[in-house]
């Protein structure tokens, strides 16, 4: 490649300040009552991100009271409502609004090559009402919390004397209401604005995963918001089916619960699958391999998660016939998970990779992936299960695959995507240090986890015999290194808005089309609509030293 | 959609840069001014609108979904229980609430005929016609529940403890002949006093010893009771509902079997919601009769009506399910 052809006249590194997003309007309220999708994801993004917060706290605290056995700083009752806030805050205010709502939000549209999402109204009332939640925890707190268990199984959910538990259920109620407003936006979105020659198969990968998980936002939240309703008209009437003191059923509950629940892991490890997808592809400069294979394989993960929640139940009394049939489809699942595995290591091999933060997550992603994947085989067994049931190992597993999996995605989305919403680029080495900690110090919190629960250690128990100490130090110093790593990210990233480098338009070389407007992105995206090309098509980006980023060179048979 | 095809050039023409939009997504397209700035044409906007309202009632249908799941499971737990239970709600008038219903759908379908054909006056009083309909639903659904509340025909507790006049229970008196023995702490509880762990586990209800397992065992049933004896309740409930709409026929009926309160909470829960989303409708409809009133709805642009009217007709479908399932039993 000696001989470029004329590079492309005005480079979009300097876009006039004057048209884009970020100030397009000023003030609070042009924040708040805003309908462009990107502030919407802006919005989100510092929402769930303060939400890590706050439950990284909570985790910070368990994990301090298990370093000896018996009390250490708070007592058993505080412990219950500590755990219980953690994984509750952890799964409906961060993970499962974190990629769809957050960097779905703010990607989608543009990827798409749409001006805003189908239902601009509806994506900030979803907003609000995600906010909503978050206020209706907070009144939890306040009228004494509560310590059900992030799952609110029944009867204890119903008679508790906790006194936070009706806020908190309407709260995640709430937030039911804002997924589905969100996934309902993507699905139309998806179907009715893609742009002249954006065909089902020349979506971006990451596409392909939120539509997946906006057909499990809509079909499977409606079930948990029912179900939710029943537990709060349980508690204030008193009408006992749930309850079997009146002949209710609790395991009915269960089976309610997790109709959604299963399906809303899904929810937050397919839109991370696709992430995974883009930041392979993008970083090794390389054609994704087997494209339909990771579409349809999102697709497939989405349908069987409707069909595998009885596996959350094999020792609740379910017959061995359902048993075995729920234990043979989960195994199923392992079949379009490896296929994206496989594709995205393919994708590696030979690629040129650009070992930069987005990428080192990646990686982390495919190593913290296999192992949650992996171990989730284990649980699927039903003779394993039996013994591995509420202990620790279902701990580690579902960590290694909701943390170690989809929190690093979106981490990683987060730096892949930071120049294009903020328009600065991070502290490289900085984010690769801190990469690197929250890896190991991940694996030495989880891994342990994993010893402890085949030892039968159970789960969210105060106390523990003093044989099991060991573990709980290593996990417990494990999570002081992680949560060191983040408070690191948290500081460079801060850092980059101030005193960051201006981020060019195409830092990374992608080849999608958010990636062909400024960073950060003019109000309506796109000035005129883009030409949609193969969105995994690196041959013609050039790194250009002028504007630190990458720009289209058109080859010069194109040009004739 | 050939006649909105001038809508989508003149939209192109327009373009899309920044003068003039300010912070809001307004759009000042002369010919089609509810178009969306980020639509193309009416029918691509048109085309969202209703795919996201066909996948909003998929919501809905699921929604509903988990309580009829629940109300299946309840029944094939305890088919004596709704077999007996049933005969207490009243058919009659069931009947004519699932005809208000369904006409109150055929209003709202001609509605929406109106609506696209540009007959504002014959709209507006399609929709006056669907609200009045939704309206009678909710009116007659109030006698019933009130007779219900009543006679003590409600979920959990209050379905065995009758109230006197001055507020206190009967229960000692009708632990003798309640087909459900109350434990004797109940008969020194009262209503003001009950505490949060004696409404979790309540006395009356009748758990078969030995079965100490999470799961609720299938209610046996009285063994054998005989139809007749429902029957002849039934007929005595139809029959005379001077005598019954006074008393709590069930409080003494030896017949009863144990859990019937599961049939009333199931049945208040499933016809609560739709109720709730009946009164929805009547909201919805009263903003397009507003709207309707004022002129904005023609050929052109009609598609909240059409989204309203999918939005009533799935309201009127769970009634559709709802009526034989609780009044139509046996």
């Amino acid at each position: 490649m000696t001989t470029l052809p004329a590079r492309p006249a005005a480079p979009t590194y300097d876009t006039p300040e004057s048209d884009n997003y970020l100030i397009h309007d000023k003030g609070i309220p042009s924040w708040l009552l805003t309908l462009d999708h990107k502030r919407i994801g802006v919005l989100y993004t510092v929402g769930v991100l303060l939400s890590f917060f706050v439950g990284g706290i909570f985790a910070m605290l368990v994990r301090t009271e298990l370093l000896t056995p018996g009390r250490t700083i708070i007592d058993a009752e505080t412990y219950n409502h500590f755990f219980t806030l953690h994984g509750a805050v952890m799964v409906f205010l961060v993970i499962i609004p974190s990629i769809p709502a957050a960097l779905g939000n703010f990607v989608l549209p543009i990827m798409l090559g749409a001006k805003d999402v189908a239902f601009p109204r509806l994506n900030l009332f979803s907003y609000h009402l995600w906010i909503s939640g978050a206020i209706c925890t907070v009144v939890s707190l306040v009228m004494g919390s509560f310590d059900t268990g992030w799952t609110f199984y029944t009867p204890y959910s119903t008679t508790t004397t906790a006194g936070g538990v009706i806020p908190v259920i309407v709260g995640v109620f709430i937030l039911g209401f804002s997924s589905i407003f969100t996934g309902l936006n993507f699905i139309v979105t998806i179907h009715k604005l893609r742009p002249p020659g954006m065909t089902w198969f020349r979506m971006p990968l990451f596409l392909w995963a939120l539509y997946a998980t906006a057909l499990i936002q809509v079909l499977a939240t409606p079930v948990l918001a029912i179900t939710l309703a029943l537990v709060v008209v349980e508690r204030i009437a008193n009408i006992g089916i749930f309850n079997p003191a009146m002949g209710g059923d609790p395991v009915l509950y269960q089976h309610f619960f997790w109709f959604y629940s299963h399906p809303a892991v899904y929810i937050m490890i397919v839109p991370a699958m696709g992430i995974i997808s883009e930041l392979i592809a993008v970083h090794s400069h390389r054609q994704i391999f087997g494209y339909r294979f990771i579409a349809f394989s999102s697709v497939a993960i989405a349908i069987f998660s409707f069909i595998v929640w009885g596996h959350h139940m094999f020792t609740s009394g379910q017959s061995s016939l359902m048993n075995t049939l729920f234990s043979a489809i989960s195994f199923s699942v392992a079949i379009p998970s490896a296929v994206k595995i496989f594709n995205w290591i393919c994708t590696l091999y030979k690629g040129s990779i650009s070992l930069n933060t987005p990428m080192l997550y990646a990686l982390a992603f495919i190593v913290l992936f296999t192992i949650g994947g992996l171990t989730g085989l284990h649980l699927a067994t039903l003779n394993t299960d039996v013994h591995l049931h509420d202990t620790y190992f279902v701990v580690a597993h579902f960590h290694y695959v909701m943390m170690g999996s989809a929190l690093i995605a979106m981490v990683g989305g987060l730096h892949h995507w930071w120049p294009k919403i903020t328009g600065r680029m991070y502290n490289e080495k900085l984010g690769m240090i801190a990469c690197a900690i929250v890896f190991v110090g991940f694996n030495i919190t989880f891994f342990t986890q994993f010893m402890l629960g085949s030892h039968g250690m159970p789960r969210r128990y105060y106390d523990y015999q003093p044989e099991f100490q060991i573990y709980h130090v290593i996990s417990t110093i494990g999570s002081y290194i992680m949560a060191s790593g983040f408070l690191l990210t948290a500081m460079y990233l801060v850092q980059s808005l101030v005193s960051g480098k201006r981020a060019p338009a195409n830092p990374w070389g992608g080849a999608t089309l958010e990636w062909e407007c400024a960073s950060p992105p003019p109000y309506y995206n796109f000035h005129e609509a883009p030409k949609v090309g193969d969105p995994y098509d690196f041959s013609n980006l050039h790194w250009d030293e002028r504007g630190e980023g990458y720009v289209t060179v058109k080859p010069p048979a194109a040009k004739a | 959609m050939s006649a909105h095809a001038p809508a989508g050039d003149h939209h192109a023409a327009d373009g899309h840069d920044d003068h003039g939009h300010g912070g809001g997504h307004g759009h000042h397209n002369a010919e089609y001014p509810f178009l969306a700035h980020h639509f193309e044409t009416p029918a691509q906007q048109f085309d969202s609108a209703k795919l996201g309202m066909w996948l909003f009632l998929v919501t809905e249908v699921l929604f509903f979904g988990a309580l009829f799941v629940g109300y299946a499971v309840l029944r094939n737990r305890y088919p004596d229980v709704f077999t007996y239970a049933s005969a207490y709600l009243d058919t009659t008038l069931g009947g004519i609430n699932t005809a208000v219903l369904i006409l109150s759908s055929l209003t709202m379908a001609m509605g929406v005929y109106f609506a696209q054909t540009g007959r504002k006056t014959a709209l507006v009083v399609c929709l006056w016609l669907t609200m009045a309909g939704a309206a009678g639903f909710m009116v007659i659904k109030y006698f019933e529940y009130t007779h219900k509340f009543h006679v003590h025909l409600v979920w959990g507790e209050g379905f065995y403890k009758p109230v006197t006049d001055d507020g206190g229970l009967q229960s000692a008196e009708l632990s003798s002949k309640a087909p459900v023995p109350l434990a004797p702490a109940q008969t020194t509880m009262s209503a003001g006093t009950v505490t949060a762990q004696q409404l979790a586990m309540p006395a009356f209800v009748q758990m078969p010893a030995g079965e100490q397992t999470a799961i609720a065992p299938p209610a046996a049933g009285p063994a054998g009771m005989a139809p007749a004896v429902i029957d002849a309740k039934a007929a005595e409930h139809a029959a005379d509902p001077a005598t019954h709409g006074d008393e709590a026929l069930h409080l003494e009926d030896a017949a009863m079997p144990p859990n019937t309160h599961l049939f009333f909470a199931i049945y208040y829960a499933m016809t609560g919601l739709h109720g709730i989303h009946v009164l929805v409708g009547m909201g919805v409809i009263g903003w397009l009769i507003v709207r309707a009133g004022r002129g904005e709805f023609g050929p052109k642009y009609y598609t909240p009506v059409d989204l309203v009217g999918l939005y009533w007709h799935i309201v009127d479908l769970v009634w559709i399910f709802l009526f034989p399932l609780f009044y139509l039993i046996d």
